[in-house]
């Protein structure tokens, strides 16, 4: 087995607002080993890319708050690190990709300039060898003509294009670990598989470790080794892709599946859906957050948050449906119909 | 076979000078049944959105034919004829949050078009006829007092349909209506727009760029490119059988949820080549239509 | 990652029965509605500094008003002592006329006040009008009136001020008028800017749809959406009025005597700064806090309308 390069252990950000304070992120634990890609699904305001932004410790404080946890990363922990010791750490072993590529660069900067100056910040090397290893780093990413792209800026590039470049520049530095935030969210479905099939090439070469932060399941599907759902800032199952996609066991990744369309088994009955509207994390609910909208809740769910069941070596969720007195609910037959013929046809 | 309810002939709209236009649509042609779906999909940029706008009169069209119910609805010119139009034509706008007046609480928004058409002067008439739009909309009859500002994005984009129904409409153009909304949120949306067809009857040009969805809602679907609509059929056709590149590199694109096909998935590029002079609409089969020259459709089939 | 199963071991076989969703529970909204400007009100309130010049400008008023009401000496009222140091009868002192300077003060607020609200509202109906009209034409009129928007701001200022109480003799209404012909410029601006971006919102763009008349759209989205800017921005003129009165009076084309502004008080008291100075401090102090209360009542609003602005 390769080497854990992440670890993360019981997470827990709050931030103070108006309101109250918000519990963004609930105790979230995971682990992330060399060369794999961990996918993180969940919907707007499910903590993940607060998570994602706490890995980079991203986090304002004020009026964030890292409440408790640990990010270790090759076994040493980030939270207590300073300011100066994180900026070295950033954009040199870990870096990351935002969704919006215009927002990403800075509009008055040529582009080559935007990528030496990383590789010139983090590398012991003259300027000649930077502009070098810049213009490797967009033939890399895909942009034709580099020479000609590294004197230009942003605003001649398209959208696609310049979410190459802030790849590039995520790579400048060769880190370990890259965090991609929806990176794909912003780009039409062309370009979002164009970006795809770079990262997934990008990783083979250089054995870097994958973040990606997504609320697209077939997205998921494409990209993930290991996958983690959140929900209301907690991790509600993770596993292998193949676990989570072939033999889902918590009520909310059922509802997620189920809202999206069967389109290969032209079905056209209505979607299954999850009713209702997540909850206020202000204010968590008691028991099992995921409870009021589960029509499987049962009278525990509502009383007593449920632990982390082990359903294989891999694969664990959190519900009370695992517990061996509960009674026995199978996967929804419109979810399992569909699996089924993921895999029947995977057979042939 | 339903009648039609809508045709456009050559539709045409320009953005910018005279002697060199931004051709956002370039002369499209299609027609909407009564009673089904047509989806127009297509890349940002692509020009759907405009065609939306065109159709509902928020923009002059520069060239082309709209007949609505057998009447051009160019020929509106009248205050009294517009409001006619306006009572049968409706749409549902993509952003749940810069579609509703933040100062106006949900039963104002709703209620809009009564004060505008002069409906419901009773006010107890009003407010139970507000009461059950929301409520059609799965929304309490207590959200009528709220500001937009207090909902969620689900609960805004059904205020957003509530609104669009208000008037009894036969036509509803939902201009990229889920986009902006969470994956289960998006269902919700799309299982309440198929419900309220079937019950009150309505016709839907459902514009999106999330082909999944599209597929799953629409009776057809358009596919929409520089412009230019290259595709036309059942929705099932296109999907299994499409004939223009642009239309299998699109469907190649579009992400399962099923990591087994998606480790062998072949994306298929495509390079875009001029259509020519000489390209037209050619129908493959019925019901099916392709842009091109009739060499190009040989080649692609 | 597991917890150990051990610990819940002992629950009861009758809570795995299942009871279903309560999704209206998740659908509910927090229990009181607050309106946009409630909210904005609340948040107004929490603003020390904004608050502290709502007070100020409710004294200075209340005062303006009163003080030359109730006063045993009339702003006019030549005493026949002269220069005479703040005392008990004469909190302010007297001037070089034997004038109680405490009253005069405060007859002098009135035409300050009076000067800078006058003006700010010609500003506001010239300026809402134009701007309004500007951003909803759009195209060949918008180009046209914001270019004589533009000429008229390029002349320098002071230059058509000057020339204009030349010709119209000092006095209240020409200092009105002169602060008025370029003013509004700043108004039309932002209401132009208000409006265009307002009018492509999709809000309005559904509004259209249902048939709404222009005026509708004008009365339902343009106004209430547009008003926070407006306010903020009639706010920071009154003060800005203020000031160039003073100024103004300061060089000599204020309001003609007998008449008093802080601007004319604080000219004639420059000149005993030495002798007497009570008669320019008095003055100029009241100019700055009432500058400073407006300037903090219209960032505490602007504030209280957007608070992302803050920080």
């Amino acid at each position: 087995m390769s080497k854990k390069l992440l670890e993360v252990n019981n997470l827990k950000i709050n931030f103070k607002t108006y309101a109250g304070i918000v519990q963004a992120v609930r105790g979230v634990s995971f682990e992330l080993y060399e060369g794999e890609t961990l996918a993180i699904v969940g919907e707007s305001g499910s903590g993940k890319s607060v998570t994602s932004n706490a890995i980079m410790k991203l986090i304002p404080e004020p009026p964030g708050i890292y409440a408790d946890g640990q990010i270790l990363f090759e076994g040493r922990d980030l939270i207590p690190l300073k300011e100066k010791e994180m900026s070295k750490i950033r954009g040199n072993d870990i870096s990351m990709i935002f969704q919006d590529p215009m927002t990403a660069l800075n509009p008055t900067m040529r582009v080559g300039k935007q990528i030496t100056e990383v590789i010139l910040k983090h590398k012991k090397v003259t300027s000649t060898e930077a502009k070098a290893r810049a213009l490797k780093l967009l033939e890399l990413v895909g942009i034709p003509m580099p020479e000609k792209r590294f004197r230009q800026y942003p605003h001649e590039f398209s959208g696609g294009m310049r979410q190459r470049v802030v790849i590039a520049i995520a790579l400048a530095a060769d880190p370990k670990l890259l965090i991609a935030d929806e990176p794909t969210t912003a780009l039409d479905v062309t370009i979002q598989a164009q970006i795809l099939e770079l990262m997934k090439d990008i990783q083979k070469k250089s054995n870097t470790s994958i973040v990606f932060i997504t609320h697209d399941l077939g997205v998921v599907a494409n990209v993930a080794d290991r996958v983690a759902v959140m929900y209301a800032g907690q991790i509600v199952e993770y596993g292998t892709v193949n676990d989570i996609f072939y033999n889902p066991k918590h009520p909310y990744t059922w509802g997620l599946l189920g809202s999206m369309p069967d389109l290969k088994n032209n079905v056209k009955e209505a979607l299954r859906t999850i009713p209702g509207s997540p909850p206020d994390l202000t204010n968590p609910p008691k028991g099992d957050a995921f409870a009021p909208r589960n029509e499987y809740a049962m009278a525990i769910d509502y009383e007593v948050e449920p632990p982390m069941f082990q359903v294989s070596e891999t694969h664990f969720a959190k519900t009370w449906l695992l517990h061996p007195d509960a009674p026995k609910v199978d996967v929804p037959e419109a979810i399992s119909r569909r699996i089924e013929g993921y895999l029947k046809e995977a057979r042939s | 076979m339903a009648n039609k309810l809508l045709e456009v002939k050559n539709l045409k709209q320009y953005f910018g000078p005279a002697n060199n236009p931004i051709k956002a649509v370039d002369g499209i042609s299609f027609e909407i049944y009564e009673g089904e779906t047509l989806g127009l999909v297509g890349e940002s940029g692509c020009g759907k959105s405009t065609t939306g706008r065109s159709i509902i009169r928020l923009y002059d069209i520069t060239d082309g034919e709209i007949l609505f119910k057998g009447k051009n609805v160019l020929d509106t010119k009248s205050r009294k004829e517009m409001k006619e139009f306006n009572r049968e034509m409706q749409m549902i706008f993509q952003d749940p949050y810069a579609s509703l007046n933040p100062r106006m609480t949900a039963g104002e928004i709703i209620s809009e078009g009564f004060n505008i058409h002069g409906l419901y002067k009773n006010k107890q008439e009003r407010q139970a006829r507000v009461a059950e739009l929301l409520e059609a909309v799965g929304l309490n009859r207590e959200h009528a007092n709220r500001y937009a500002h207090e909902f969620s994005g689900g609960q805004r984009q059904r205020i957003g349909i509530a609104r669009a129904l208000s008037l009894d409409p036969s036509f509803i153009i939902a201009d990229e209506p889920i986009s902006a909304l969470d994956v289960s949120i998006q269902a919700q949306v799309v299982n309440l727009l198929k419900q309220l067809q079937k019950e009150r009857n309505l016709t839907y040009l459902f514009i999106a760029h999330d082909l999944s969805m599209v597929k799953y809602i629409s009776d057809r679907i358009a596919v929409m490119y520089r412009g230019k609509i290259v595709e036309l059929g059942e929705a099932n056709e296109i999907y299994h059988h499409p004939i223009h590149p642009y239309t299998k590199s699109l469907l190649s694109a579009v992400p399962l949820p099923d990591p087994m096909t998606e480790r062998m998935r072949e994306r298929i590029p495509y390079t875009h080549e001029e259509p020519g002079e000489t390209a037209t609409i050619h129908e493959v089969k019925p019901g099916h239509l392709v842009f091109g020259t009739q060499q190009q459709i040989n080649k692609w089939k | 990652m597991t917890q150990s199963k051990q610990q819940f071991d002992k629950i009861a076989p009758e809570m795995f029965t299942i009871v279903g969703g309560r999704q209206g529970e998740t659908e509910k909204l927090s229990d009181k509605t607050v309106s946009f400007w409630k909210e904005v009100f609340l948040r107004f309130s929490q603003n020390k500094l904004a608050i502290f010049g709502i007070v100020v400008l409710v004294i200075v008023t209340l005062m303006a008003i009163f003080v030359p009401i109730f006063s045993p000496y009339s702003y006019r009222e030549q005493l026949g002592i002269y220069n005479a140091a703040p005392s008990a009868a004469h909190w302010f002192g007297t001037d070089d006329l034997g004038r109680d300077v405490f009253v005069r003060v405060w007859q002098g607020a009135r035409i300050s006040l009076f000067i800078g609200i006058t003006a700010a509202v010609i500003d506001l109906v010239i300026g809402v009008l134009w701007g309004s009209i500007s951003g909803l034409a759009g195209g060949r009129v918008d180009n046209i009136m914001m270019r004589i928007a533009d000429v008229l701001s390029a002349v320098p200022y002071l230059l058509v001020v000057i020339i204009l109480l030349v010709v119209l003799k000092p006095g209240l209404i020409p200092m009105i008028i002169a602060l008025s012909v370029t003013g509004w410029i700043n108004m039309a601006r932002i209401v132009r800017g208000e409006v265009l971006s307002i009018k492509n919102q999709e809000y309005v763009l559904a509004a259209r749809t249902l048939g709404a008349s222009t005026w509708h759209l004008i009365k339902k989205h343009l106004i209430p959406n547009a008003l926070g800017a407006i306010l903020v921005t009639m706010t920071l003129t009154i003060p800005s009025a203020i000031f160039t009165e003073a100024f103004l009076s300061y060089l000599g084309l204020g309001v003609p005597a007998p008449m008093a502004s802080w601007g004319t008080m604080a000219s004639e008291g420059n000149k005993a700064l030495t002798s007497a100075p009570w008669r320019l401090i008095f003055p100029a102090l009241f100019i700055s806090l009432t500058i400073f209360a407006f300037n903090a009542v219209g960032d505490g609003l602007r504030d209280a309308l957007d608070p992302k602005l803050r920080k």
